[in-house]
């Protein structure tokens, strides 16, 4: 067992846990933090995709103890009091989802990929988001839900 | 995975006693290979001594050499600036690794030490003429890539740095299999002090190799026409459902001819 602490969504947390656990089953079964997706068991799908000190990690392939110190971001932790983040209401806009399954990952990935000022063609963002899978669209919508999420946070009105 | 003690140390010496003392113990560095192989129940360490604290995170542009810390992830390496102006071919490779998510995690050290036989780094180290620098010793790329997963690492030494010498040109081109992403073939093409060197990973049964007829024949011009008609035998490649020996022999030319075509 390993004392840690981490910040999780803004909030700080400190908690003891187990070694051999994955940071997703911490999220998910320790914290309540279901949004956060197993969509696979090979870290191919990233379903599981979360934000940790900036950059989109699969939380099925890192422990929950090697988050010590990490400032953690999961769906759960976008929006706020004003409603959803640019990039959830983009998805919702342009039915970037069917099943719903992969779009937590698929928004926090996005998110990443956007604020790290990737490309916004068609073809770059394909490449971008190749960690993440979607079974339901056929990635159309996806792609044009990120094209109007960056531009909403890049200050347009979408 | 329910005996699993984690443990952190902050010196490699720390690090190295800590392996000496597990029944079978792991060094953790990205983890993007370790996790998934322990989550398949493939192997069951005892020990998972995480290299995360050892600061061995680093690039330093050394003039004719460029020296990346053995706990750099692909991203940083593909996104150094250095990097892509002194080795550009090195960059690429780095930036082609698995998704963006696993280049976020996933370390050059790492990926060394598993030397995995269709990973893209061995024919980026083999085609530089790299040196491994670890905990002991110094170790030549040329004498360090053993067989499919195999190094010449002795039992838990360690992976410190990997020093690149600064090619003339280099580029490097894979043909990925679809699915795991992982090349079918890849080739790193450099000019190393005006010696042509074609690394091919993905491809050889006892993993990376240089391909020396196709070098042999770029030292007279380094044109992708250069290579029309040198063929690679399909004795010693790899020959899967995923690929045949000849159809890796034939994309191993078409990725050479590529690499060299495109090589600044």
């Amino acid at each position: 067992m390993h004392k840690i602490t981490m910040k999780i969504n803004g909030h700080s947390i400190t908690d003891t846990i187990q070694d051999d656990m994955l940071l997703v089953t911490y999220l998910r079964e320790v914290r309540g933090l279901t949004g956060t997706h197993i969509g696979c068991d090979t870290s191919q799908c990233g379903a599981c995709v979360i934000d940790v000190d900036g950059k989109s990690v699969k939380s099925c392939t890192i422990l929950a103890v090697q988050a010590h110190g990490k400032k953690l971001t999961t769906i759960e932790g976008l929006g706020g009091d004003e409603g959803l983040h640019p990039m959830q209401l983009a998805f919702k806009q342009a039915h970037g989802l069917q099943c719903g399954y992969c779009t937590p990952g698929m928004v926090i990935s996005a998110i990443d990929y956007v604020e790290s000022g990737g490309a916004l063609d068609d073809e770059a963002i394909r490449d971008g988001l190749e960690g993440n899978i979607c079974r339901c669209t056929g990635y159309h919508n996806i792609i044009k839900a990120v094209q109007a999420g960056a531009k909403m946070m890049q200050g347009g009105k979408g | 995975m329910s005996q699993l003690i984690y443990q952190r140390p902050t010196s490699i010496k720390q690090a190295e006693t800590a392996f000496q003392e597990g029944e079978e113990a792991r060094y953790l560095a990205g983890g993007m290979t370790l996790l998934p192989t322990m989550r398949q129940r493939l192997v069951a360490p005892d020990r998972l001594i995480d290299l995360a604290s050892l600061e061995l995170c680093h690039i330093e542009d050394q003039g004719s050499v460029i020296k990346i810390g053995a706990m750099t992830t692909h991203h940083e390496i593909a996104s150094s600036e250095v990097i892509k102006a002194k080795i550009g071919g090195f960059a690429r490779l780095a930036a082609g690794i698995g998704d963006r998510q696993v280049r976020h995690r996933g370390t050059i050290g790492g990926s060394v030490a598993n030397n995995d036989p269709a990973a893209c780094y061995p024919a980026g180290l083999l085609g530089l003429n790299a040196v491994i620098q670890t905990s002991h010793r110094q170790i030549a790329a040329q004498d360090y890539f053993v067989d499919l997963f195999e190094t010449a690492l002795e039992e838990g030494e360690l992976i410190t740095s990997i020093i690149l010498p600064v090619p003339q040109k280099s580029a490097y081109f894979k043909a990925p299999n679809p699915a795991s992403r992982y090349a079918l073939a890849g080739v790193f093409a450099a000019l190393v002090d005006d010696a042509p060197h074609i690394a091919v990973t993905g491809a050889g049964e006892q993993g990376v190799f240089r391909w020396h007829e196709a070098e042999a024949a770029l030292a007279t011009s380094w044109t992708k026409e250069a290579l029309s008609n040198v063929s690679l035998s399909e004795e010693g490649l790899l020959s899967d459902i995923h690929a045949t020996a000849s159809f890796r022999a034939h994309l191993v030319r078409q990725m050479a001819q590529k690499a060299v075509e495109q090589s600044a």
